[in-house]
């Protein structure tokens, strides 16, 4: 498969999305609405769950299945109070010593007249500083697209996966052909520069692991991933400068030599 | 509406000046993109590179740190962090060099620790002369080692973004630059000090998404970009006609993004007063 190929198989719109994974893993969902600031996104969904018996805030991205939802969900594209309704389920989260697992699937956050006016880039940059913060462990999980800032709101964790054709970019491999090669049609070869597949990542560091989509979405696959998550997080329980480490684990992108004297 | 307030009463004395001097031989000669008069250098650079309609022109990181810190106050820090090319993409290397032979400089921000007033802070100044101020993993870099360097020795940081957003050629690489510097400036708040952005023309995508968001305190130079999203791309995604001073400074003033607009001419007064306001001492 070449990058391009995991491209488009990352935005198909059979793939299982967020709102599967939390009920097919998680028991007892309950979902909680609102930024308490504006409106309730719904292209962004969260609230409160059982993981194998251990209660967790759970929070993804949600691009809908059929055209309708898929329109009400802004095709999984966050507006500035999806962000926040984010930001304000991970601080709730904090306060009552729950663990947050987050499902990231998005082309970017939303790109508009009213989401500029209410801040997207304010409501980004401060998930950023937030989730670094945040004294409970983070998990998030690519399992589609990873589109720039829009996905990273929701990644700053202690552990990053990615499902094998989820792909992670700071800008799309269509809009990287057309400002490079003035071509949206090279959007291939685009995609095979921005090094942005799971394997790429892994690579890089940015993610830790890489899930099989070997069984994507039958039972035994989510109760697998159900399963990592459990055991990862009796690791990160364990840990106690979490937020020390998550620093460090960012920090270390982009190495440099010391000065030569 | 307030750039039309700006407009119509400009914040410096070149309009009583006249234009009537001849340019000296050889002198550059600029065209305000605003009001399209004819501006000579040395005229610009009196009036600290604002026409007389108020539009204030594009300086340099260099430039921005002489015209508003004190004199030889500056001290350069980690100007050994350049890009080496992290995820080796086509044709990278060579817009490097040009964009360091173009600039003078080695990346898309200058960092070290300055005075103003006497007051020392830790800064760093974006270069829009340097691939736009593109955000890359040396720029990331450099930005938070001046935060930990600040956090170290309890000193302010005060800082000028410029960016066309995140560099596309460094992939991954550029975007976690985001999470990192964000991480940077979380630590030097936690130390309860005091962090100054001062939003430039333009900033924008991952830079205006990240650090320059982050400030106690956000200062806006007038007339400049500041918004997240292309406006292209908006305009595109959207397909209704764009407010008319849309992601301009006045725009995110008014829909409670920024604290305050200041002319270049107010500036380092004002940034002083906020040092010494948060206990800068000389
Ligand atoms: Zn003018």
């Amino acid at each position: 498969m070449t990058a391009y190929d995991k491209v488009r198989t990352a935005r198909s719109t059979t793939r299982p999305t967020a709102q599967d994974y939390i009920t097919e893993m998680f028991t007892g969902f309950i979902e909680l609405h609102g930024d308490r600031r504006y409106r309730d996104d719904e292209a962004i969904m969260g609230g409160l769950a059982y993981l194998n018996g251990r209660p967790v805030t759970v929070i993804g991205i949600e691009k809908g299945h059929d055209t309708i939802e898929r329109m009400r969900r802004s095709f999984g594209a966050p507006e500035p109070e999806g962000y926040r309704k984010a930001l304000r389920l991970m601080k709730q989260a904090e306060k009552f010593h729950r663990p947050v697992i987050l499902f990231v699937d998005t082309s970017g956050a939303y790109c508009g007249i009213g989401a500029e006016e209410r801040g997207q880039g304010e409501a980004i940059a401060e998930n950023l500083m937030a989730m670094m913060g945040l004294n409970v462990p983070e998990i998030s999980i690519l399992i589609g697209e990873g589109g720039s800032g829009g996905a990273l709101a929701l990644a700053v964790s202690d552990r990053v996966w990615m499902l094998e054709n989820a792909v992670y970019s700071v800008i799309s491999p269509e809009g990287c052909a057309s400002i490079l090669y003035k071509d949206a049609a090279q959007a291939p070869t685009a995609a095979e520069s921005l090094k942005l597949t799971a394997d790429d990542a892994l690579k890089l560091g940015v993610a830790e692991r890489v899930i099989s989509e070997r069984n994507i979405g039958t039972a035994e696959f989510y109760k697998t991933l159900a399963d990592d998550i459990s055991k990862e997080l009796e690791i990160l329980d364990k840990t106690t400068d979490l937020t020390e480490r998550r620093y460090q684990r960012f920090r270390s992108f982009g190495r440099f030599e010391e000065e030569r004297k | 509406m307030s750039i039309l307030k700006f407009l119509h009463k400009p914040q410096n004395a070149l309009e009583t000046e006249g234009r009537s001097a001849e340019p000296s031989v050889g002198e550059t000669e600029y065209i305000c993109p605003n009001c399209h008069r004819t501006l000579r250098e040395s005229t610009l650079e009196e009036h600290s590179w604002i026409c007389v309609c108020g539009h204030h022109f594009r300086i340099s990181a260099r430039k921005r740190i002489q015209m508003l810190t004190d004199e030889n106050s500056f001290k350069e820090m980690f100007s050994f962090i350049e890009s080496n090319d992290p995820i080796t993409f086509p044709g990278y290397q060579e817009k490097l060099e040009k964009a360091r032979a173009k600039s003078g400089e080695s990346e898309s921000v200058i960092t070290g620790t300055a005075r103003i007033g006497g007051i020392k802070a830790a800064i760093f100044a974006m270069s829009p002369e340097f691939m736009m101020g593109s955000m890359g993993a040396a720029t990331g870099e450099k930005i938070t080692r001046i935060f930990e360097y600040a956090t170290q020795y309890s000193l302010p940081v005060i800082g000028w973004t410029v960016s066309g957003g995140a560099r596309m050629q460094e992939g991954l690489m550029s975007l976690m630059q985001m999470a990192k510097t964000s991480g940077a400036v979380l630590r030097h708040s936690e130390a309860g000090l005091l962090y100054i952005t001062v939003l430039t023309d333009p900033t924008t995508g991952g830079v205006t998404a990240s650090f320059a968001m982050e400030g106690d305190i956000i200062v806006a130079e007038p007339g400049a970009t500041v918004g997240f999203a292309g406006r292209r791309v908006v305009e595109q995604t959207t397909m209704e006609s764009l407010p008319r001073d849309f992601q301009t400074s006045e725009f995110i003033l008014e829909h409670g993004f920024a604290d305050i607009i200041i002319p270049r001419t107010g500036e380092k007064k004002l940034l002083y007063d906020l040092l010494r306001l948060h206990g800068g001492r000389q």
